[in-house]
């Protein structure tokens, strides 16, 4: 028979693994304990060496594939036993370019396999004793023995951790449980805040000609057949209409950082952060750049009231190269906001404020609205971010160049 | 004040028993090929013949199927005799007696006669003997209901075994390591008994239970010895009695160590090993298995006769703290 290579489960909340290199082809001697492929988590990349002596056969898990964990991948023949046909491969299609934003919980989002191709996990038997007196499920222990299998020591350490903590007061203070969202929205910006180098870019926008012709266009809109306006254009509709446009204008601020590679989109997809009760979602305005303002609007108002009721897919709010997060409301004058991965940038809008500016060397009363950009320095140099930033508040300064 | 410590061979601790059975029982005599004169091919027997004469050291013709029908015959009639096959292979050539006559006689008669035979077997490979010479037949005899089968690893179980196994009133099947003959090691002069059934921890651990036999238990100990300085520390278990099996001693160290390796000379296909595997496997033991079970056993070959292939043939101590440092370490 030959010897299975299987993707081993290294990480505990590992439920599938990327192949990111293969060492070895078809058809090539390996020697127990020699490297055959990296595999690349969420979190860690990791080597993984020949569990037997003898000739590689029937790679079905090509580079870039994404496979769940204990599905055989390779298979190494001894010497003089025959090759069978390649075994039946469920590979996953390969990582989209782009990783989704802050999930809402794991549930909503498992959109790949979380128990291995078997839905079984090797375990010791005193290993599934002591996962069963913990109360603990096999699937979240990342087995440290050949092929995966979970031993004793691998139980031991999960139930080491401290356990979740349940919901009561404590004398003083009362503890609140992370649920899903909480922890998600914690993992992914400690991530992206200790790993991506931020840098930020303010510029003040000046909202007299934003604000005329959006009197203008809400005054002028069509009444529905209860005799009401079909839009009421937000100054954040201008926000994600101005903001395509710019990066529309600037394509090269258009990207996401891969690692491997800088992806440059054809589209102008703008996220929009949006508070809900107990974290934010961020879906997507898609194409915005070829929308109009009242599009842009209503789609808004849509994706708003489906996050706030947790009922957006996955789909909705994955992808795009920049998010909006518009504080204006609460009177925040100027903020810096956390780019949200994989996203080059993120606006951080303020309030209209009304400040006396300098015009023709006397003072003047002129609605302002300050606006932060930080950038993924990896993806977007200084002067890019600038051009990108300056783009946008033209756009916002002069609403009537986003119909050119 | 403490009496000196008395050292015997293996060999000189057998001799020893069976000239303190013979005194305290006129019933006992012992027969085989070249026992008497010569004094037995590896010299158990030693002078015997002088002490007790011809009559009670008796030496048969080449016919271990004729000497077996005589010892079996002469137990049926009341008697103790201690059968001594030169070699453990030529018990091959006694089957019928041994296995459709002694093992079978007292379930067949509703037990009204038993047979209190003693057969005394050396076997084992390492000394160059060759193929039908150095074979470890041990559990092939276990299989057989009606029969009892020990395995003596030192002098002092050596003669505490014998005379458990002459005091039986059944078959009992005494198989003695060739290599082992010349080991010495401490011998109380009195009669004392080993209990057929009850296996021995021979070193107290906590991370693996090793089972072995006979020779095996020694390189067993040296490879804990070596693994303690590792920081693994194996508990050894002496077997000690093949048949019946003393379960609740393996599945004890098991349920505490929560890993099992066995270690016998005999053919690890369907072997001794094999069957404390699944002894363990069926037992409330399986619950605290926390690694596969480790069998190293003899390959499946004929002993060669090629000394290097010799020693290849059957689990050697390097091997063994390979393997088990491997089975500790959850690499198997």
């Amino acid at each position: 028979m030959p010897v299975e290579v299987i993707l081993p489960k290294v990480d505990m909340d590992m439920a599938t693994g990327k192949i990111a290199k293969w060492h070895v082809k078809e058809g090539d001697a390996v020697r127990k304990g020699a490297l055959l492929f990296e595999i690349e988590t969420d979190k860690a990349a990791m080597e993984i060496d020949a569990p037997g002596d003898g000739i590689i056969r029937n790679i079905t898990a090509a580079e870039g594939a994404v496979v769940p964990v204990g599905q055989t991948v390779a298979l190494i023949y001894q010497d003089g036993e025959a090759a069978s046909a390649p075994v039946a491969a469920e590979p996953l299609p390969p990582v989209k370019p782009i990783t989704p934003a802050p999930r809402p919980d794991a549930e909503q989002t498992a959109v790949l396999p979380a128990a291995s191709a078997s839905g079984r996990f090797p375990a010791t038997p005193l290993a599934r004793s002591l996962a069963k007196q913990g109360g603990i499920t096999l699937e979240n222990i990342a087995g440290s023995g050949p092929r995966g299998r979970i031993a004793a020591i691998d139980v031991h350490g999960v139930l080491a951790k401290p356990t979740a903590p349940q919901h009561g007061d404590e004398g003083g203070f009362e503890v609140i449980p992370l649920d899903g969202m909480r922890r998600t929205i914690a993992q992914r910006l400690t991530l992206s805040k200790q790993t991506i180098p931020h840098f930020y870019l303010t510029v003040n926008c000046d909202l007299t000609r934003l604000s005329e012709i959006r009197e203008i266009l809400n005054a002028q809109a069509p009444r529905d057949a209860q005799k009401l306006p079909v839009w009421k254009l937000s100054i954040n509709d201008f926000i994600i209409k101005a903001m395509a446009s710019a990066l529309e204008l600037v394509p090269d601020a258009n990207v996401t950082w891969a690692d491997e590679a800088i992806h440059k989109y054809h589209s102008c997809d703008v996220g929009v952060a949006v508070a809900v009760e107990g974290g934010l979602f961020t879906p997507v305005v898609r194409a915005a750049e070829t929308k109009s303002l009242s599009q842009i609007s209503e789609e808004m108002k849509d994706l708003a009231t489906r996050a706030r009721a947790r009922k957006l897919l996955p789909s909705e709010y994955q992808g795009g190269t920049t998010t909006i997060s518009n504080l204006g409301m609460y009177g925040i004058e100027q903020f810096t906001a956390i780019i949200n991965p994989p996203h080059a940038t993120i606006l951080a809008v303020g309030a209209g404020m009304e400040r006396f500016v300098p015009v023709n060397g006397l003072p003047v009363l002129r609605t302002q609205m300050t606006c932060t950009l930080a950038c993924d320095h990896r993806a977007v140099d200084g002067a890019l971010g600038a051009q990108l930033l300056a783009a946008f508040r033209n756009f916002i300064e002069e609403p009537a160049l986003m119909l050119a | 004040m403490n009496a000196p410590i008395r050292e015997l061979t293996y060999a000189q601790a057998i001799q020893e028993a069976l000239a303190t059975a013979m005194e305290a029982d006129e019933r006992v005599f012992i027969m085989g090929e070249d026992i008497g004169v010569y004094g037995g091919a590896f010299q158990v027997t030693g002078d015997l013949v002088h002490r007790f004469g011809e009559d009670r050291v008796m030496d048969t013709p080449i016919s271990e199927l004729g000497a077996a029908g005589i010892a079996v015959g002469a137990a049926l009639a009341g008697s103790r005799p201690i059968l001594e096959f030169q070699f453990s292979d030529f018990a091959t050539l006694a089957m019928e007696q041994i296995v459709n006559q002694a093992a079978k006689m007292r379930f067949m008669l509703g037990g009204k006669v038993s047979v209190p035979l003693v057969m005394r077997l050396p076997s084992g490979s390492g000394t160059g003997a060759a193929a039908q010479h150095s074979q470890s037949l041990e559990a092939w005899l276990a299989h057989v209901p009606g029969l009892k089968v020990v395995q003596p690893s030192t002098p002092h179980d050596a003669k505490g075994l014998l005379l458990a196994a002459i005091d039986d009133p059944d078959p009992v099947m005494v198989f003695e390591h060739k290599l082992l003959y010349k080991m010495k090691g401490e011998v109380p002069e009195k009669a004392y008994r080993i209990p057929i059934g009850k296996a021995v921890v021979r070193r107290e651990g906590r991370h693996v239970t090793i089972v072995a036999t006979s020779i095996m238990v020694h390189r067993a100990l040296e490879a804990a010895e070596v693994l303690a300085g590792e920081g693994i520390e194996a508990e050894v278990i002496d077997l000690r009695t093949l048949r019946p099996l003393d379960t609740a001693t393996i599945i004890e160290s098991v349920k505490k160590t929560t890993r099992l390796a066995c270690v016998y000379e005999g053919v690890k296909t369907l072997g001794i090993g094999a069957e404390i595997s699944a002894l363990i496997a069926e037992s409330e033991a399986f619950d605290y298995l926390d690694a596969p079970i480790l069998r190293l056993g003899g390959v499946d070959s004929p002993i060669p006769y090629n000394p290097t292939l010799e020693k290849a043939a059957v689990p050697q101590t390097p091997g063994i703290i390979e393997q088990v440092r491997n089975l500790v370490k959850g690499r198997i």
